[in-house]
């Protein structure tokens, strides 16, 4: 457990003194989201219809940013052979990193997602349900995103190629996501959670099993 | 099965099983042709569109049965190292991706006249177009690599992962109650079509099938050929430079 909380914390640490993935993976989500009055025009209702689509396809965009770099840094200097040589499993390593990923690009989204929702017109009572599904399905696309980034580590054209890989399977957590914070759907949206609840459950040992496989193929 | 590891085994094999494979795709695909377009009788309610079918069913089993194959032969050339299954699977990909895409095409076409729309966002559609994005995605990884061996594996292992989809577009249809219509072969209760229709349905799929395993045989082999021939050549300029 040493093992992991030190990899979680120097993650941590590198990622606050380049100051530079997690706030830009917030700041694009804001930008890119505002994109859309500009493009579906102003009208609160058309707005407010669309908000929890353009919140939830915006958030999976955003956790793809710092996706190709997630194993890169450490795979060019070293530091994953040691890593792998390491007591610590491999796949313990991969969790780290995706828990680390999500710490700096998925929890701030947290607090974004509110905030653009409401100056999309999105109704302030689903606000709740909305954070909560964000809140279980971003982990489970920083999981799915390191399988991506340990797949394509060494590619060329990683950073476009990890988009291609990881969104086709990433949709799922869109359609439940979407449906569990839909303002218009019948019900409250409990089923939806829950399954948002059972892919994370599901992600959470099978993510890193298969991107350790991958980084294993990547360090021969 | 690691009888059949050997490529030159598998090229003596496949010498002599080619020609019998082919000979019955030919046979095979002309009798489902001529049972779809001419004897089986036209839909009560669809008409003559309904002749969609003996195309858009076999390709869809086809685009879900190279998909599994794809992930067994990438099972079997990650656990057992096996080069053969690694070549079967690099060449079973873009066969599986045209399945697919004759599917979505064929579906189209025939969804206009039947539904009134060319796409709908039903699950099973939904999922069998992400099926056409992870073959796409496993073409582009495996060629994404300076080296074609770290290529090669880190595309098994994407091929396993992605296989959860299968299952997906198979029940998608029972999970959820929306455009496509329900599951009518493969159904606890036996099938649900007429014989008239069913045979020649089943015609085409067996058809469809023998098509993939003689393309996929001939890709295989002209991969091994490929294989040869850049050997020779390495060994050639080695020689005079």
């Amino acid at each position: 457990m040493t093992g992991f909380k030190a990899l979680l914390l120097r993650d941590l640490h590198l990622a606050f003194r380049q100051g530079g993935d997690g706030a830009m993976a917030v700041i694009f989500f804001v930008l890119a989201a505002l994109l859309f009055p500009f493009g579906l025009g102003p009208e609160p209702e058309a707005l407010a219809r669309d908000a929890v689509g353009i919140v939830w396809v915006m958030a999976l965009l955003a956790s793809l940013l710092a996706l190709d770099r997630l194993f890169q840094g450490d795979w060019e200097d070293g530091s994953l052979d040691l890593m792998a040589l390491s007591p610590l499993p491999l796949e313990l390593v991969v969790l780290a990193k995706a828990l680390g990923h999500w710490l700096v690009s998925g929890l701030p989204l947290l607090i974004a997602a509110p905030i653009v929702a409401s100056m999309l017109q999105f109704d302030p009572a689903g606000l709740p349900r909305l954070v909560l599904a964000l809140a279980l399905g971003t982990p489970t696309l920083s999981l799915l995103g390191a399988v991506g980034a340990a797949l394509t580590l060494g590619a060329r054209r990683a950073a476009v190629l990890v988009s291609l890989l990881v969104l086709p399977l990433e949709i799922p957590i869109l359609i439940f996501g979407v449906a569990a914070a839909d303002p218009a759907a019948t019900g409250d949206g409990a089923t939806q959670i829950m399954l948002l609840g059972a892919l994370l459950a599901l992600a959470l040992p099978l993510c890193p099993w298969a991107a350790a496989a991958a980084l294993r193929q990547a360090l021969d | 099965m690691h009888r059949f590891a050997n490529p030159a085994r598998f090229m003596r094999l496949s010498q002599t099983v080619l020609p019998w494979l082919a000979a019955a795709t030919v046979v095979l695909l002309a009798l489902g042709l001529v049972l779809a377009l001419v004897v089986a009788p036209p839909d009560y309610q669809q008409g003559e569109s309904v002749r969609i079918m003996f195309v858009h069913v076999p390709a869809a089993w086809m685009a879900m049965c190279a998909y599994t194959s794809l992930a067994a032969a990438s099972a079997a050339a990650l656990i057992w190292r096996h080069p053969l299954a690694e070549i079967a699977a690099e060449e079973a990909a873009p066969l599986g991706a045209t399945f697919t895409g004759l599917c979505l095409v064929s579906g189209s076409l025939w969804g206009q006249p039947m539904w009134g729309t060319w796409w709908a966002w039903d699950a099973r559609m939904t999922s069998v177009l992400v099926l056409f994005f992870l073959y796409l995605g496993y073409m582009a990884l495996l060629h994404a690599f300076d080296d074609p061996t770290r290529g090669r594996r880190a595309a098994a292992i994407l091929a396993l992962v992605g296989f959860v989809n299968v299952p997906i577009i198979k029940f998608s249809v029972d999970w959820w109650n929306t455009l496509h219509q329900p599951a009518s072969v493969l159904r606890m209760g036996g099938p649900t079509i007429d014989p008239s229709i069913l045979w020649p349905l089943l015609v085409m799929g067996l058809a469809f099938t023998l098509l993939f395993a003689t393309l996929l045989i001939v890709r295989m082999r002209a991969a091994l050929i490929e294989r040869k021939i850049r050997v020779l050549d390495a060994a050639a300029s080695g020689a005079l430079g």
